[in-house]
């Protein structure tokens, strides 16, 4: 229990550097603005110059807080996965349920054309989006779990995570085929990822989203610390396998759903936050891997968001490619170096 | 004998085991009449395919008799829910963990789960019986240390330890002294004595440790094909209970020295 004491002062630490992340995310861009005029302005107070506190409230506070919750939610749904499918190398992206998600989006997108014009009325609003994304990342999710139960072969789930994002791209480009160019063009670069465009109202959407999602993870704690043992003893524990579960998929598909529904598909950080974090913290209880995930994952989303910005100049890249180039990098390294994940 | 009987932590009625495969039913094992009071030791002794683990999931509620009755505690298993279940028997099984990642400590304290509540905070009490539980198997010295780091044998001990520390009236454990030496094998069973007779626990394990099994436990149930018999040590010698258990041709029972020679 020792361990326990110091394992608390990380998660402590690591929700500090969460809020430095988030200054110099806030102060860095193509207009740099210095770290007191920040706290200034989301104090309330006066600002050096009136664009300042524009730029900040309007455009730099939102996308800030949304890789807060981007991150944060997908690295959690990702430890939730690696523990359910006892497999270290799951994660929102790789076991498809980024592309189910896609594949909602690109129907809400795209499927006017499809499917006639009054279809898109009803489809085109913000929370449309969210449920046809959660929707999507549900149904695939569903499907890897009664592929999971047939199997028990933790490979054979991968890759049958990986057909499903073969098959809902496959979809996904028959229906592009058929979309005029500004829904395509709409669509591209949703799937570039993106965390600047949203609005307060989409923030405030997302952020509810998120909060059942971490709430229900945070309820699964005492359950999933059961499931370490494997299924026979979580059940002689008095866990309810069943019941468990579906609370896991639940918080998973509307994490993962509605911040790819917002945010467009984001790779890597769910699979490599966690095993980042066991880095820090070299224990399997959730009770502290849950916070110190939640926190890793927001950490990170901050710096990839701070580099895609390219401080000082006035282009921003694909958030997506970002993680990418920082996330696969990651994994490799873990594999190399340890040859085996630690669970 | 009544006051015994009422005590009685695990009993069965004429109990049928075996497998529900799409309404065909398979069964193992016929006619189990067994009664296990509490600071007893009991092995479950028979050749591969007997159905030792069938009847020892069955006993757990992991699956579903076929016929007869099962009473844990004087309550029927069936009717038991699962919280009160995990209250009342505790497991140790040749499953592979999903996480060897845990300290001991933590390990030993997931034991305490069905008493904490709904986010696994332990209490000054949790943390007492988790401390008395390693204590008991001996293992303070390595408490600290990660189960990916441990012997078999240690291992075997820290999983007898997370069930003591479940405190239950039950121990059940799936044949806990495989991949040990004969050194160890020797010692977890001893050391299961030992606990049976401290704790007033009831503990049942399955073995193909015979010779050891006669040595140290108070009863034993053999399960032969179709045949279930059920007695202490010296009843089944006398009533000549052992000596078909393995094809004669190659091993007999000896009755002088209690044990099972090649021929």
């Amino acid at each position: 229990m020792l361990n326990q004491k110091k394992y608390t002062i990380i998660i402590i630490l690591l929700f500090l550097a969460v809020i430095i992340a988030a200054l110099f995310n806030i102060s860095l861009g193509s207009v740099n603005i210095p770290i007191e005029e920040v706290t200034a302005a989301l104090f309330g107070l006066e600002v050096e110059k009136d664009t300042w506190r524009y730029i900040i409230l309007n455009y730099r506070l939102p996308k800030a807080i949304t890789a807060i919750i981007t991150g944060s939610g997908l690295a959690v749904s990702g430890l939730l996965m690696q523990t359910l499918f006892r497999n270290p190398l799951a994660g929102p992206y790789v076991l498809g349920l980024s592309s189910g998600a896609s594949l909602g989006v690109a129907i809400v997108f795209m499927g006017a054309s499809v499917f006639g014009a009054s279809f898109a009325t009803i489809l085109l609003s913000e929370w449309s989006l969210v449920i046809a994304s959660s929707l999507g990342s549900l149904l695939v999710l569903f499907a890897v779990i009664l592929a999971s139960i047939r199997l028990r072969d933790t490979m054979a789930i991968l890759i049958i995570g990986l057909m499903f994002a073969s098959l809902t791209a496959a979809i996904v480009s028959v229906l592009a085929y058929f979309s005029p160019a500004s829904q395509l063009q709409q669509y591209v670069f949703w799937s570039y990822g993106s965390l600047g465009d949203l609005s307060w109202d989409e923030v405030f959407i997302l952020g509810l989203f998120w909060i059942v999602g971490i709430l229900i993870s945070i309820g699964s704690i005492k359950n999933l610390n059961s499931l370490l043992l494997g299924e026979q003893y979580a059940r002689s524990l008095g866990t309810n396998i069943r019941k468990n579960r579906f609370m896991i998929i639940i918080a998973t598909s509307v994490l993962a759903g509605s911040i790819t529904a917002f945010a467009g598909p984001i790779a890597f950080v769910g699979l490599a936050v966690p095993h980042l974090i066991r880095q820090i913290i070299p224990s399997a209880n959730h009770i502290t891997l849950v916070p110190a995930v939640i926190f890793g994952g927001a950490i990170l989303m901050l710096i990839c968001d701070i580099i895609a910005q390219l401080p000082g100049s006035e282009f921003s890249l694909p958030i997506n490619a970002i993680t990418s180039l920082i996330g696969a990098p990651v994994v490799i390294w873990l594999l190399v170096r340890k040859r085996k994940f630690n669970f | 004998m009544n006051s015994e009987d009422s005590n009685i932590v695990l009993k069965t009625e004429d109990l049928s085991i075996g497998y529900k495969k799409k309404k065909k039913e398979q069964i193992v094992a016929t006619n189990i009449d067994i009664a296990i009071n509490p600071g007893e030791l009991v092995a479950v002794i028979g050749v591969n395919g007997a159905g030792k683990s069938t009847l020892l999931k069955t006993l757990s509620g992991i699956i579903q008799s076929i016929d007869g009755d099962i009473f844990i505690d004087k309550n029927k298993l069936s009717e038991t829910e699962p919280d009160k279940l995990a209250k009342t028997i505790s497991l140790v099984l040749t499953e592979q963990l999903l996480s060897k990642n845990l300290s001991v400590m933590e390990l030993v304290a997931l034991g305490r789960q069905p008493y904490t509540n709904w986010i696994g905070r332990l209490t000054k009490n949790d943390l007492k019986k988790i401390m008395h539980a390693i204590k008991l198997v001996n293992i303070e010295d390595i408490k600290n240390k990660k189960c990916h780091e441990l012997s078999d044998g240690q291992f075997q001990k820290v999983l007898i330890a997370r069930a003591l520390a479940q405190d239950t009236s039950l121990i059940i454990l799936d044949e806990p002294t495989t991949h040990l030496d004969l050194y160890h094998k020797a010692y977890v069973l001893k050391l299961l004595q030992k606990l049976s007779k401290e704790t007033n626990k009831a503990i049942l394990f399955a073995s193909h440790e015979i010779n050891l099994a006669l040595q140290l436990c108070d009863k034993l149930l053999i399960l032969k094909e179709k045949k279930a018999l059920f007695g202490t040590p010296k009843e089944l010698i006398s009533s000549n209970a052992l000596n078909d258990l393995f094809p004669e041709h190659l091993i007999q029972f000896d009755k002088e020295s209690s044990s099972f020679k090649i021929k």
